[in-house]
Formats: C-alpha cells, sequence, structure tokens
C-alpha cells in the first residue's frame, strides 16, 4: 500500500550541523496495517513522516502510494490519499471558522474545491454522528468557531476529519504527546476505534512506551536514521512496555557516540 | 446634509478598500502593500480610459482588472520566488509607481464634465426630484451628492454580498482556512500558493475599483493618492472589528467594514472641522488606528476584562 525505496535524507548537508535523518530506509506497509513507530529524538522517525506526508523531497529513493510513484508530488498533491493528525492539537484545524466548515473543509480532502456551498444541507446529520462518537457532547457545537474549544477537543475533532473522507493512509504524529493524559487517553481510545471501524493503514509515531506496546500490529524502532527494530504479530506482541524502555536506553547510549566510536565500543558493553 | 452625504459616499467608496485589505490583511494574513498601488493604478487606468472615450464601468471593470494584475505580480514573488510577503508588496508598490504615470502619461488627469459611474443615478435622481436639486430633511441637496451615496451604497452593498457568498463557497472556505492555518489547508489538500494568488488578485482587484470609483467621486487622478491608502483599508477593518468584537459571525464582520469606513470618514471629517487640513489627513489616519489598536489592550490591563479583545484565539497564528 505504502512503500519505501532506499528513501535518504540529509538537513543541512555540507555544514557542521549537518543531520543524516533518513539513511537509506526501505519500508513497506500492508493494507489494513497499524504500525507504531518509536525512536529517540532525531533518529528520523518525524523524518520519515515528513518523507510519506510531502513535507520534502528525499535526496535519493522512491515513495509509492497504491502503485503510484508520489516522490516527488507536494505535500497537498498527497493529501486525497493521506489523513493527518498533528502534534500541536491546533495544527489540524483552523480556528476562526465553526467545527461543521472545519469537518467539511475535511469531508473533501483531495478534491476540487469549487464555487459550490460548503455547507450543504443533508451533512450536518452525519457530522452530529460522528462527533458523537467522540463522547465529549461536541455534536452540540457544530455552529462554534473551532477556535474556542480546548486541545483535547480539537485533536479529537482532527482525528474525526483525517477520518471523515475515508483515507487509504493515516498518520498520526505523536498526535497525543500535546495533551493532558485525560485527552490523551480519549484521543487514544478514539484512534483505535475509527483505526478498527474502517479497517485504515495506519503509521503513528509516538513517544509513548505504553502506547507502543498496546497499540498497533507492527513495532518499528527507528535509530540513527534507520529502522533498527522492525516486528510484527506475535514477536510484536513480545515487547511490553519494560522492555521498551531498555531498548530505549540503548538506543540512547549510543545517541551518545559517532557512528566508528559505536561500532567498536559498543558490542563490549553487551 | 450635503457635507453629511458626501462623507458617507466617500466612506462607502474607500470601503471598497476596506474589502481588499479585509481579504489579505485579515482573511489570508498577508500583510499586502501592493494596494497603496494598485489603488492608484485603478484610478489611473479608469481615469485614462474615460478620457479615451470609454464607458465608465467598462473602465471600472477594466481597472479592476489592472488591480487583479498587480495582486498576481506580488503573489508571484511570494511564491514562486520565495520573496517575503510584505516585500513583494514593497515592490509591486514602487514598481506600480512608475507604471501609473506611464498609464496616465503624466501625474494627474482631470475628470470634470466626463460621465462616470455616478451619471445614471444623477439621471434618476434629477428626474425624480425634477431639478438639480433634492429636498433632504428640509435642505437643498444637489442631485449628484444624492446620487454619489446611493451608487456607492448599491455598489458596496452588492459586493458585500458577493464576498458573503463567496467567502462561504467550497473556495471561499479554504481561502479563510488557508489564512487561519496554512499546515491543515496544505494537508487537506489545497496548494496555500494557489490560496495565496487568489486571494491578493481579489483583494487589489477590489482596491483597485475602490481607486477607480474615488478618482470619479473627485474628478481626478493622481499618481501620489494612493500612499497611505493601505493604513486607511485598515482602518476601516480594525474600526469595524473593534465594533462588533472578535468573534462576530461571518455577515457582521462584513458589514463591519462598511460601517467602519463610514465611521472612520465621519472622524476624519470632524478632525478637519474642528481645524485640522486636508494635509492632516495621513496623520490623523495613523493616530486613529492607533488609538484604536492600543485602547482595547488597555482597557483589559485596567479593568481586567477581555470585552475589548482583539486577538484571536487558539489559533497558531496571531490576527494581522
Amino acid at each position: 500500500m505504502l512503500r519505501l525505496e532506499a528513501v535518504s535524507k540529509t538537513f543541512f548537508p555540507g555544514t557542521p550541523g549537518e543531520v543524516r535523518a533518513l539513511r537509506s530506509v526501505d519500508l513497506e506497509l500492508a493494507t489494513g496495517s497499524w504500525t507504531i513507530v518509536i525512536g529517540t529524538n532525531g533518529s528520523g522517525k518525524s523524518t520519515l513522516q515528513g518523507a510519506v506526508a510531502g513535507a520534502f523531497t528525499p535526496d535519493s529513493g522512491r515513495i509509492w502510494i497504491d502503485d503510484v510513484e508520489v516522490t516527488g508530488r507536494p505535500e497537498h498533491a498527497r493529501a486525497r490519499w493521506i489523513g493527518r493528525v498533528f502534534q500541536d492539537p491546533f495544527a489540524g484545524s483552523a480556528p476562526s471558522l465553526t467545527v461543521a466548515e472545519n469537518l467539511a473543509l475535511a469531508e473533501r480532502r483531495g478534491q476540487r474545491r469549487g464555487l459550490r456551498q460548503l455547507i450543504r444541507a443533508g451533512s450536518r446529520a452525519r457530522w452530529r454522528d460522528a462527533l458523537a462518537e467522540i463522547g465529549l457532547g461536541l455534536e452540540s457545537r457544530l455552529d462554534d468557531p473551532i477556535g474556542l474549544l480546548s486541545g483535547g477537543q480539537r485533536q479529537a475533532i482532527t482525528l474525526v476529519m483525517a477520518s471523515l473522507a475515508r483515507p487509504r493512509l493515516l498518520l498520526l504524529d505523536e498526535h497525543t504527546a500535546a495533551l493532558d493524559p485525560r485527552s490523551a487517553e480519549l484521543v487514544i481510545a478514539l484512534t483505535r476505534r475509527i483505526i478498527e471501524r474502517d479497517g485504515l493503514t495506519a503509521l503513528m509515531v509516538t513517544h509513548s512506551m505504553a502506547q507502543a506496546a498496546a497499540l498497533g500490529d507492527r513495532l518499528i524502532a527507528m535509530h540513527r536514521g534507520r529502522p533498527w527494530l522492525d516486528v510484527q504479530g506475535n514477536a510484536k506482541r513480545a515487547w511490553r512496555a519494560e522492555r521498551l524502555h531498555e531498548l530505549f536506553s540503548e538506543m540512547r547510549r549510543e545517541d551518545r557516540f559517532d557512528d566508528a566510536t559505536v561500532r567498536v565500543v559498543v558490542p563490549a558493553y553487551r | 446634509m450635503t457635507v453629511v452625504l458626501s462623507t458617507i459616499a466617500l466612506g462607502l467608496v474607500l470601503a471598497l478598500v476596506g474589502y481588499g485589505v479585509y481579504l489579505s490583511f485579515r482573511v489570508l494574513q498577508f500583510p499586502d502593500l501592493t494596494v497603496d498601488g494598485s489603488f492608484t493604478l485603478g484610478a489611473a487606468t479608469a481615469a485614462a480610459l474615460m478620457l479615451a472615450g470609454w464607458d465608465p464601468f467598462t473602465a471600472t471593470a477594466i481597472a479592476s482588472l489592472a488591480g487583479a494584475l498587480a495582486g498576481l505580480a506580488t503573489a508571484l514573488m511570494a511564491t514562486r520566488l520565495g520573496i517575503e510577503g510584505i516585500l513583494a508588496g514593497i515592490l509591486s508598490m514602487t514598481a506600480l509607481y512608475s507604471i501609473n504615470l506611464r498609464v496616465m502619461g503624466r501625474s494627474n488627469l482631470g475628470l470634470v464634465g466626463v460621465s462616470t459611474i455616478f451619471s445614471p443615478a444623477d439621471a434618476l435622481v434629477r428626474r425624480l426630484a425634477g431639478g438639480a436639486e433634492v429636498m433632504l430633511w428640509g435642505q437643498a441637496v444637489p442631485s449628484d451628492v444624492v446620487a454619489q451615496a446611493l451608487t456607492a451604497l448599491v455598489a458596496v452593498l452588492v459586493i458585500a454580498g458577493i464576498l458573503w457568498w463567496f467567502l462561504r463557497t467550497e473556495l471561499g472556505s479554504a481561502l479563510r482556512a488557508g489564512g487561519d492555518n496554512p499546515r491543515m489547508i496544505r494537508a487537506l489538500g489545497v496548494s496555500h500558493e494557489w490560496l495565496v494568488t487568489l486571494g491578493l488578485m481579489l483583494g487589489n482587484a477590489l482596491v483597485a475599483a475602490g481607486g477607480a470609483a474615488f478618482a470619479q467621486l473627485n474628478a481626478f487622478a493622481d499618481a501620489s493618492m494612493g500612499i497611505g491608502i493601505v493604513v486607511i483599508g485598515l482602518a476601516s477593518v480594525i474600526i469595524g472589528r473593534a465594533l462588533v468584537g472578535q468573534a462576530a459571525a461571518l455577515p457582521v464582520l462584513l458589514a463591519s467594514v462598511l460601517v467602519g469606513s463610514v465611521l472612520f470618514r465621519m472622524l476624519v471629517a470632524i478632525a478637519i472641522r474642528t481645524g485640522l487640513e486636508p494635509n492632516d489627513l495621513r496623520m490623523i489616519t495613523a493616530v486613529v488606528v492607533l488609538i484604536v489598536l492600543v485602547v482595547p489592550g488597555l482597557f483589559t490591563r485596567l479593568t481586567g476584562s477581555k470585552l475589548l479583545s482583539l486577538r484571536t484565539k487558539g489559533g497558531p497564528r496571531a490576527a494581522a
């Protein structure tokens, strides 16, 4: 469904601040799979999402969605396949537009925008049902500017927006990291419900080991711009949160050294 | 009464500039300084065409198109060449000064005795009143002043109505969302560059229409008439917003620009009555805008009430 072939990206090449964010990454996601991506800071996990979403063009390598090559296509030209939820709960909606207008804009993701009225009769019942599913009583606030809602409420709506026009691929970029624990829990429950109900293919970056252990059917740990661990099915279920924490300590230890040092020194500590 | 009516007519004509500025500064959140040039461009284009014998309505329509092209130039610089928006506008504005001189052939054009967009209404008012003066509340008002106010009112109401319709279409809503949150609208499949281009073209078309109408109202076009006009447009938007508050619904916000523009002209008229000269106009404008921007903040700080607050909340980008 999604295929990456030898995708590389280096930020600030040729400067002292050079970051080799992705190093020849090969990755293939099966339709209907839910992949969790974890990794330390600078491991390339967010860059991986950026490459898929089209935030930048990779230095080398190619990307396909549904056998359509999208490597050079800008972000907006990939939107018809991809639904996104960002880390910043305010990034996914337009604050001065009403909840209904935000939903209507999202419902036409990837389609031409013409001169028909955005809000048309008959849509409201559908949106009300979608909002009722969140369980926060947001269905009564369709006509409020979405800027009046809290971060947790907005993130939940963004998730509903991402799923309204059923995406081929759902990209979740640490979408609960900026929320309070209760909102995070609610958004995760909603994420699970939507992905399972619609059978979506999802690529979810998270900072939470608990989420990484509990969710999804495939787990990828990014390290130094490459998948370092890639497990699925029963092997994935064996990775409990504590074992993930240990893996993280190891990855962080390596982060303190450069490549050459890691090859020589780290095996000695194992 | 004559003074009041002609102040209202002027306020209504400049409300067109207010709507142009509303589109770029507020809806798109793009600080577009092209406006100073495109206002004059509209005036110059319309005046030159009318003196060449063109029908005033066609001339005004072509003037708007010229304004749209000016907006396109700024948009292309900002989106394709990666120039900072404010600088792109300054470059357009600077180039337009020369272009406007070329369009007019000299630094100003007089339109006295030329048939304007206000002429048909004037003829109608004269026929209804049976003469060149209309009695309003016991005072004689020249028919052309009545005609100007009526024409401007109808034109501005029509424009406001069209904007109200357009900003609720799929495309217009995308424009509003794009100003609010470029990242979100890209993720929903709309090119933000395209929205900037569209918004600046529409905004400058309205500003140029305002310039064309202004030239016909005052029977002249002048190369330097646009200086500071962007602040005058902003004044309408900001005064209007101060009147209705931040969270007002779209039709209320659109109406507030019109009311803000007329109110601002009234303030200026009063200021000039109290002894200031027309040359002080830009100073008055700047001071009024400053007061309207600062007072709500002071009010909040002194009383703790956000009643007058102009800040948008909950957005990744603050309002202009």
